[in-house]
């Protein structure tokens, strides 16, 4: 079974080996998994966010389990864009599948600057802006719950950008994501992921406190893949650009579900932690279970949700 | 590193320890032996049973005890949802695990080495002890809540001088610090070396003398880890400015890849 998909965009398509790819945050720069798979098996990797600046990141304790999740609070730890271009980038360029730079600014200037930085790295097949982190005081969410602020840096990484796909990361914390993806659309946007983690809390109830230094942090795992399969379907239906859906896969038969919905690819994120095998594994296995539910084409497959 | 890999390993036996503790909280846990080509001491697995479902979905960190030919063994205390799983393994069953990972302790052969664990710290110094050329260069202070025999304190004792000190009343704590303050200052004109694993309030003890006599000193780190394989950045530990990489001194480090073991003096507690 052909299992390549295309994402196509507004200015610039992206191209899929196959839709299975990784989230920003959850599976390093790549290689910190090559011991335990075929990196070129899979879709492409989406490497962690990406700022202009160095970041320390967050205080400690920033991770807590929870229920068929997790809370994180990281506070987007990174050298920075200028680390990465010369020091990870060349060390993973010789991957042939999608790698995919996530980035974060604290203002439209800054996103602007990142984007235009990137612009002209070949092996970046496509930018993740990420206007969803509930785990940084400047920027991050708010930019993705203001459907004004969010169209601005759309704009402006799509001018930074005008050479690759650029995909905007959506908050599942707002009112109406419908407007937010409808809003990105319209300033430029390629295509649109969705979720980011939702915004939660865990306390201590021997030490009365909360478990995360940042106190809040953002809830990813099993526990959000109800929430993630409702965005993915509502967005779908209302934007024209393609959809990728996030928040709780952890095995070929969710990665379909997505597709059902009406998502084009989709990212593997906290499953990565249940086991460094699981992205390779769902790309193994699911031909195998296309096969079992009678699915010839992704293509035809995809939105296809009767109701 | 190559040798790093997951593999799904057979659980050869469940022993409790300690018989003065009804609860059962002590656990050897001995697994089929991985493909590894090369482990160091201090290095740790992560392991995953199945029964964790998709409600927990972390594998749990748990130190390397021994390795041979046979089997891998793991020494665990339940302390919470995840190691009460581990307890309940039934011979037969398979197990997820990905290892070896991090780095493991210094074995350096003719120098005076003195070990120091608190409870489940423990486990690293059985295949250190085990492994060390040398044996008659390692003493070890080993500071303890629950009975002795709820340890797996038999083969360090067979080969090394162990001192033991159970704390059960508060006074118990202030010896223990004397006798690491002691040890240590000990170890100053020996140009030794103090290899530490156990509770954050231990491990800073250890660290203020060694910092205070300037002796060296590697301490193992137990933080929450989700990943294990340095991707996650939520096991981070603070360094300090005489950090090797430029770039991430006075910063966070991953604990996963770039420990659990460390020089005193490159991080903060
Ligand atoms: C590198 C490394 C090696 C380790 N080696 C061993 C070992 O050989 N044997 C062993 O018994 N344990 C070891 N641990 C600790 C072990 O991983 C934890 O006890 C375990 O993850 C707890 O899981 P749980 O689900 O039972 O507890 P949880 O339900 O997650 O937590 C229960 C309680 O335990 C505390 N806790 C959670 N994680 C840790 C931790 N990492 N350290 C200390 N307390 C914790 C929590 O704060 C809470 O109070 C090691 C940890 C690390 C990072
Ligand atoms: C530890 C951790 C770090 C993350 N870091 C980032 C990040 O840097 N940038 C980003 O856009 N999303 C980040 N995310 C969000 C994920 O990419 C993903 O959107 C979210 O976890 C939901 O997917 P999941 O349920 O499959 O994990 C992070 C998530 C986790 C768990
Ligand atoms: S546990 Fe994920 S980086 Fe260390």
């Amino acid at each position: 079974m052909n299992l390549a998909v295309k994402l196509p965009g507004q200015s610039i398509d992206l191209n899929l080996k196959n839709p299975v790819l990784t989230a920003s945050g959850t599976f390093g720069y790549g290689r910190e998994f090559a011991p335990y798979g075929d990196l070129n098996a899979l879709g492409g990797f989406i490497v962690k966010g990406l700022s202009l600046a160095p970041r320390p990141g967050n205080a400690c304790p920033r991770i807590i389990e929870t229920t068929a999740g997790m809370l994180n609070a990281i506070g987007l730890q990174n050298d920075g864009v200028e680390h990465f271009c010369q020091k990870i980038l060349p060390e993973i360029a010789a991957y042939n599948t999608a790698i995919i730079a996530n980035i974060y600014g604290g203002t439209v200037e800054e996103f602007f600057e990142l984007a235009a930085r990137l612009n002209h790295e070949e092996k970046v097949s496509a930018l993740e802006v990420n206007i969803s982190c509930p785990n940084v005081k400047h920027g991050g969410v708010l930019f993705g719950q203001d459907p004004k602020m969010a169209a601005q840096v759309t704009a402006a990484v799509r001018r930074g950008a005008p050479n690759k796909h650029i995909i905007v990361k959506l908050s599942p914390n707002v009112t109406s994501i419908i407007e937010i993806a409808k809003s990105v659309e319209g300033a430029g946007a390629d295509s649109v992921s969705c979720i980011n983690t939702l915004l939660g809390l865990s306390v201590d109830l021997k030490t009365h406190r909360p478990s995360l230094a940042n106190i809040v942090g953002g809830l990813s795992g099993p526990a959000i893949k109800p929430v993630a399969l409702r965005s993915v379907w509502q967005v779908a239906k209302n934007v024209q650009i393609p959809v990728i859906g996030v928040g709780g896969i952890t095995n070929a038969y969710d990665v379909l579900e997505f597709i059902l919905v009406g998502a084009k690819a989709i990212q593997i994120g906290t499953a990565n932690f249940i086991s460094p095998t699981t992205a390779f594994d769902i790309v193994r296995t699911l031909p195998t279970v296309c096969q079992e539910l009678g699915i010839t084409s992704l293509d035809d497959f995809c939105g296809s949700l009767e109701c | 590193m190559d040798n790093q890999h997951s593999t799904r390993l057979k659980v050869l036996d469940l022993v409790p320890f300690g018989q003065a503790d009804p609860l059962h909280h002590f656990y050897a846990l001995r697994l089929a032996r991985p493909a590894w080509t090369q482990w160091e001491p201090g290095q740790f697995i992560m392991i995953r049973p199945d029964s964790f479902g998709l409600e927990i979905p972390w594998g749990r960190p748990l130190g390397i005890c021994q390795l041979n030919q046979r089997h891998l063994i793991c020494f665990f205390q339940v302390v919470g949802r995840g190691t009460q799983k581990l307890a309940e393994l039934k011979i037969g069953e398979e197990v997820t695990v990905w290892g070896p990972l991090g780095h493991g302790f210094n074995i350096e052969d003719d120098t005076q080495t003195l070990l120091l664990a608190g409870g489940m710290g423990i486990v690293p110094f059985v295949g250190y002890v085990y492994s060390h050329p040398k044996p008659w260069n390692l003493t070890m202070l080993f500071g303890h809540r629950a009975p002795l025999d709820c340890y797996p304190v038999d083969t360090i004792k067979e080969r090394i001088a162990l001192d033991t000190l159970r704390e059960t009343v508060p006074g118990d704590l202030d010896n223990l610090i004397f006798n690491l303050e002691e040890r240590i200052h000990d170890l100053a004109d020996q140009n030794g070396l103090v290899l530490a694993c156990g509770p954050r309030p231990f491990l800073k003890t250890v660290q203020n003398f060694a910092l205070k006599f300037n002796v060296r000193a590697q301490l193992s780190l137990e933080n929450r880890m989700a990943c294990g394989v340095g991707a996650c950045l939520g096991c981070v530990t603070q360094t300090t400015e005489k950090w090797p990489e430029a770039e991430h001194a006075d910063s966070y480090v991953q604990v996963c890849t770039k420990g659990p073991v460390f020089w005193a003096h490159q991080i903060t507690l």
